[in-house]
């Protein structure tokens, strides 16, 4: 049968659990509860006044801090659906429901998410808080481009609706706002007609930084692109790359008599920790050697399932153990359009040096930014995984002044450890944040690990 | 179209059974006490599964109306679990014979009353299943909660019985005895992790064992084996345990 891999977390002593993020660092003890209805959340919200801070939490996908807390209010027990209305293709549900549910639900009646990140293992919430993007951003935006309202749960109790037209400043702070303004309670979302499960996916190589820029900027007119990067390689000029981009097929493309439909995916699950010592310079180049090899050359068509294009890493359940028992860093950055080439060489050059590289580090072209936090910015965006080392955060400092210098900002979702002056340098609306949480939270209901670093 | 009666539908169990029968293509009736708090996930069902499902008013101790309520349904159900239950307060069950007999009552005569008419239209069909949720504490009364489990002890008991009866008609029987669960009922409670289902995988095993053919099953599957372990404690030692 269908297995959701649902977050579970060990129970300790003194009804505190042992909580982390994906990325298993940090790992801190919390009081863990969940809410069913309003109300039960509301007393819990009362419960914590004074005695410590509370933050939403979803499928625990983030990766580092965002959503850890002293207390934690799980969301995954508040996950209906509450009303599709076939003629405009908007679905209202509750916050605890998995992007998974919604694809399982409205693919086979030929209907897809608008915008979808890398994992569907995330809920509704959490995509809002953290106004996730996908491979379609520098077309389409972000996730909350398609969020027509939802509704809020403020410090105080009290429920508010929020949308572009009503309460816009509450809407556009919640949006990106990593659960600081309150708990979403449920939202309604515009999904995307499709007429197959299916997309037609192009690669193409680059052999340089360069090379997969200029190929960005063509790919343009696709809906969906992202390559991966090899960011070890400093042959060339460093930054030999796979360009992946894709169109919905369409059902002639898609053949098969019902192309929404697609098989049933085989998952593995990584069962225990690897190694930490598995992952070193040497078998991180001798991966990307081999995959870069294996793409063919010049540009190749397949057409391929959404979950094969969109969710690849999903179908190997607890891929995060891979960095071992002492976690790992997703550092995400976006570096605007202008300085990115320039920006994107000489952070690459400096993993490089350190050796301390990722098999996934994937580039990708943002478009505009909205709201008042929401990492995108029209530019390029690149994610690296780093295994945690103490020679790592090092490292992290020295690039955390380049993307700053280069005008920059980091990804708060995959953020563990940014200081708050890399904040307030990345995200000039910061200050406008702070006082907006000063009113609505004036005594700090809400709260996480990392709103308390970074002094929001 | 199926169709499957859900009573105790409020209960996380009878819930997450309700969901994973309704992605089997199961219509349903959910049927508890306030039925009007079950319109929302009359409707999730509706949305996620494709599925009809309407939520019905049934109190478990209302034993008079039970005939009615199941004549009310339109059409007959072809399936019925009943997830009803009570775990109560054993101390004040022990001391206040009202707490007791609600603790009887919701975990063992409501539910044989309304099982008794399903059974009864079953037979007459001669097609159906039958889904009880019982529990492990039925299998040895211990200190902590004698009253409860021999409630549950009897409904085991009375499942049994009906399986046996009804095994020539053709209507399956099946005795659901989960250990520990995380849910509404146990909440506040501390058990062992390793020891303890979630609703939704209790829901699962449940769902696996009807598939396959079983007429008992333990979830988490490992308290078959603590059972057999805590049944063959000799009386002489089991009665100084102190749990």
């Amino acid at each position: 049968m269908d297995t959701v891999p649902v977050t579970r977390t060990r129970p300790t002593q003194g009804g505190l659990k042992k909580l982390a993020n994906w990325g298993n660092y940090p790992v801190i003890e919390a009081l863990e509860e969940s809410f069913a209805s309003a109300t039960e959340l509301k007393g819990m919200l009362a419960g914590a006044h004074g005695t410590t801070r509370v933050i939403a939490r979803g499928n625990g996908r983030c990766y580092g801090d965002s959503s850890l807390a002293g207390m934690v209010v799980s969301t995954l027990r508040h996950g209906r659906f509450l009303s599709f209305t076939e003629s405009s293709g908007e679905l209202a549900c509750q916050s605890g429901v998995m992007l998974k549910e919604i694809l399982d639900t409205f693919v086979p009646r030929g209907w897809f998410l608008s915008v979808t990140p890398g994992t569907k293992f995330i809920t509704v919430g959490g995509a809002i808080a953290s106004d996730v993007h996908g491979k379609n951003h520098h077309a389409d935006g972000s996730f909350s481009r398609y969020v027509a309202s939802m509704q809020l749960m403020l410090a105080s109790g009290e429920v508010v609706l929020c949308s572009r037209e009503t309460n816009c400043e509450l809407f556009e702070a919640t949006c990106g706002g990593m659960g600081l303004t309150g708990v979403i309670l449920s939202a309604t979302i515009r999904l995307r007609r499709i007429a197959t499960a299916f997309i037609r996916q192009e690669t193409a190589k680059a052999r340089n930084l360069a090379e997969i820029m200029e190929l960005f900027e063509k790919s343009a007119t696709w809906s969906y692109s992202v390559a991966w990067i090899d960011c070890l390689s400093q042959s060339g000029q460093g930054g030999r790359s796979i360009l992946f981009r894709g169109e919905h097929a369409s059902p002639h493309e898609a053949g098969g008599a019902s192309p929404l439909r697609i098989p049933p995916r085989h998952t593995i699950n990584l069962p225990f920790f690897l190694p930490a010592a598995m992952l070193n310079g040497f078998t991180v180049r001798a991966f990307n050697a081999a995959y870069y090899a294996c793409a063919t050359k010049g540009a190749a068509t397949a057409i391929v399932d959404y979950d094969a294009f969109f969710y690849p890493l999903d179908g190997i359940l607890h891929w995060n153990r891979i960095y071992g028992r002492n976690g790992f860093v997703q550092y995400q950055f976006v570096l605007p359009k202008a300085s990115a080439a320039k920006g994107l060489a000489e952070i690459l050059r400096k993993i490089s040096s350190g050796g301390q590289g990722s098999f996934l580090a994937v580039l990708k072209l943002l478009g505009k930014g909205e709201n008042l936090i929401s990492f995108p910015m029209e530019g390029y965006t690149m994610a690296l995984d780093f295994p945690v080392t103490k020679k790592l955060f090092p490292l992290l400092e020295e690039l955390d002044k380049m993307v700053i210098e280069y005008g920059g900002r980091l990804y708060l979702a995959k953020d563990s450890r940014m200081g708050a002056a890399t904040f307030n340098a990345g995200y000039p609306n910061a200050p406008e944040f702070r006082r907006l949480r000063g009113r609505l939270d004036p005594a700090g209901i809400f709260g996480s690990l990392q709103s308390a670093r970074l002094g929001i | 179209m199926a169709h499957l009666l859900v009573v105790g539908a409020k209960s996380d169990l009878g819930r997450e059974l309700a969901r994973l029968f309704a992605a089997e293509g199961y219509s349903l009736y959910l049927a508890a006490r306030n039925s009007g708090e079950l319109a929302e996930e009359c409707e999730h069902l509706r949305i996620r599964y494709g599925v009809q499902a309407v939520a019905r008013e049934l109190d478990i101790l209302e034993y008079g109306a039970h005939a009615g309520f199941y004549e009310s349904l339109e059409p007959k159900p072809d399936g019925v679990i009943c997830a009803a239950g009570y775990l109560g307060d054993n101390v004040k069950a022990m001391e206040d014979f009202r707490e007791a007999k609600r603790i009887m009552d919701t975990n063992y005569t409501g539910p044989v009353s309304i099982l008794n008419i399903c059974a009864a239209d079953f037979r007459k069909r001669a097609s159906g299943f039958i889904i009880g949720i019982s529990s492990v504490a039925g299998e040895r009364g211990k200190q902590s909660n004698n009253i409860y489990g021999s409630a549950k002890a009897g409904f085991s008991a009375y499942l049994s019985g009906l399986r046996n009866s009804l095994c020539k008609s053709g209507v399956r029987v099946i005795t659901v005895k989960p250990g520990y669960m995380d849910t509404r009922m146990t909440r506040g409670m501390k058990f062992p992790p390793i020891l303890t289902a979630q609703p939704e995988d209790a829901a699962r095993d449940i769902v696996r064992a009807w598939k396959k053919g079983r007429d008992v099953v333990y979830t988490k599957w490992i308290w078959k084996f603590i059972m057999v372990v805590i049944i063959h404690i000799p009386e002489k030692i089991f009665k100084k345990i102190n749990f």
